[in-house]
């Protein structure tokens, strides 16, 4: 399959058509999507429209730009004038955005060819892709496995081979854990550096746009056309961002790495721990210092996050009333009608997390749940900001397991929540990490090791990415 | 054992949230927001006192545009999404009167 940067290079000189390249990947659509379902809508029709407008402006000599005619797959909390946005919940079936995400802007600006909205936890709320209101999507190397959550259909349509690239959001590990689960990149980058505008809100202190790719260098061009500010994010932070391409060849010789203590005992299987010293290994064989680092305050960062994040997402979720958008069930009062759209609309997570939230945040528990989960948050930052003293990037299992079967986790939320104890912590911190695959576990799937670095260290980050790819292949 | 949260606290928060629940909902969401609270009990007997609470990553504040006009959302744009719609208004059920 062709990576997005062979793409927008030979669609660029002329060598390729954008339209032929759309083609070869809406095939593999039409052949393995009934039994995937990574989509919720594809825009198959407006697709061809927009390649066939770049091989014609190629043709009269227009560059159309770093990811001309390169394929991308949206993940459907991503706003799409005109395009059904979903969030898969039922509550916002058939709404049209009247606006677009910056970062889907910004893709199109630079040539990049949308192909369709991809399927998702409701409101990027879990780890499998079960908790769609429109089914669930499956894993492409195992179909009778998860792809990961909450952008489980923007992992499965890189790994399905749909699209080169496609976008998600990471919320407490949405991108990073179904890209492991996948064999594919993804990357959260810090906090701040690409726009949240035009993304559904959950988590607005945690929530942050990245990509998923075939390769390491994929996701650092696709990060180079999305990143940097936006004056429509008032979270988001001055200044371009960083050029991580040009360093992808500059080796990791002399950098030190720690192996993160905490994230390597209990709970981690082994197999996937080990795939984790296989990649220490490497890296060392490439010049790195490799040692073993205690982050302590991380153990306490699934409690955090599940106070923190529940917090956000009710006041977030306050929005669906029935009044402005979506579904509405009607009754004789206004408060009744809402109360009956919302509890027709969400699906059971989302009503959990709605309810943890709001009892977190409630009158004589606030300082207890919400105002402590706070006080962790800086523990966290602090304990990662003294890695870092010593420490260029640190190094985990993305996700405790290989994916696992359908129905393994569903009943029993906790178990679910889990999946994400390795991931939370750079979202409590709003620094970046990544997921790279590097082989695969004792069942022959898929294992992801995470890269953390320290905010706006994706240079660095991306560097030790590009060596364990190379390492691996 | 004692459940963290009982049966009337999730009753109470469901109303707050406006969400409905039925009986056998209210049972088990009280079972599985009580595993979660007992998770969050490592937190809880942490002594954080002399703690700075980090409520974002970011440290910006009172982000401000330039006070300047700009293209708002076309309005028929955005009443075209709304569920009931009349003379340019969302239009909803009776809220005054309403019992509370």
């Amino acid at each position: 399959m062709r990576t997005a940067v062979d793409i927008a290079a030979g669609v660029r000189a002329g060598e390729l058509s954008a339209l032929e390249v759309l083609d070869e990947h809406l095939e593999r659509v039409v052949l393995r999507e009934a039994e995937i379902h990574a989509f919720n809508h594809l825009t198959e029709e407006a697709a061809r429209a927009a390649a066939t407008g770049l091989d014609r402006r190629v043709a009269a000599g227009e560059d159309p730009g770093p990811l001309a005619g390169v394929p991308v797959a949206l993940k459907d909390n991503l706003c799409t004038e005109g395009v059904p946005t979903t969030c898969s919940s039922r509550i916002l079936e058939g709404w049209i955005p009247p606006y677009t995400a910056t970062v889907v802007e910004r893709l199109v600006a630079a040539g990049a060819v949308p192909v369709g909205k991809t399927n998702l936890d409701e409101f990027a709320m879990g780890s499998s892709t079960e908790n769609s209101a429109f089914g669930p999507t499956r894993n492409p190397h195992d179909v009778t496995r998860v792809p990961g959550g909450s952008s489980g259909g923007s992992a499965a349509a890189v790994a399905a081979g749909f699209a080169p690239v496609s976008l998600g959001s990471d919320t407490g590990g949405s991108i990073r854990q179904p890209a492991a689960l996948c064999g594919v990149v993804g990357v959260k980058p810090t906090y701040g550096t690409v726009s949240r505008l035009g993304l559904v809100a959950f988590g607005s202190s945690l929530d942050q746009i990245g990509p998923f790719s075939a390769t390491v260098a994929d996701a650092a061009l696709v990060l180079e056309v999305i990143g940097g500010h936006d004056p429509g994010d008032s979270t988001s932070l001055p200044g371009s961002f960083p050029s991580v391409s040009e360093h992808l060849d500059d080796g990791v010789s002399g950098l030190r790495v720690g192996i993160v203590t905490e994230m390597m005992g209990d709970g981690i299987a082994a197999d996937v721990t080990a795939r984790v010293r296989a990649a220490a290994d490497a890296l060392a064989a490439a010049g790195a210092t490799v040692e073993e680092v205690s982050v302590r305050a991380v153990t306490y960062g699934l409690s955090a996050y599940y106070l923190v994040a529940p917090a956000e997402a009710s006041s977030n979720l306050a929005r669906y009333d029935g009044v402005r958008y979506g579904v509405r069930v009607e009754a004789a009062t206004a408060g009744e009608m809402m109360e009956a759209t919302r509890t027709a609309g969400f699906g059971d997570e989302v009503k959990r997390r709605i309810m943890l939230g709001t009892y977190a945040l409630s009158a004589g528990y606030y300082d207890a749940f919400y105002g402590k989960a706070l006080k962790v948050r800086t523990l966290i930052r602090r304990d990662f900001d003294a890695a870092y003293e010593r420490f260029d990037v640190l190094l985990s299992p993305t996700s405790p397991t290989t994916a696992f079967p359908f129905g393994d986790k569903t009943a029993d939320p906790m178990a679910m929540y889990l999946n994400d104890v390795c991931t939370i912590p750079t979202n409590l911190a709003g620094h970046p990490a990544m997921s790279v695959p590097f082989g695969v576990g004792d069942d022959g799937l898929p294992v992801g090791v995470q890269v953390l670095a320290p905010a706006l260290g994706e240079v660095v980050m991306f560097r030790t990415a590009a060596v364990l790819e190379g390492s691996v292949r | 054992m004692e459940s963290r949260i009982t049966t009337d606290d999730v009753a109470k928060v469901a109303r707050l949230a406006r969400l409905r629940l039925t009986d056998d909902e209210l049972d088990r969401f009280t079972h599985q927001l009580s595993d979660i609270l007992d998770h969050a009990a490592d937190i809880e007997a942490l002594e954080l006192d002399d703690v700075e609470p980090m409520a974002r990553p970011v440290p910006l504040s009172n982000v401000l545009r330039s006070d300047e006009p700009n293209d708002p959302l076309d309005r028929d744009a955005v009443l075209a999404a709304a569920p009931s719609t009349e003379d340019g208004q969302f239009r909803v059920s009776p809220v005054l009167g309403e019992a509370p």
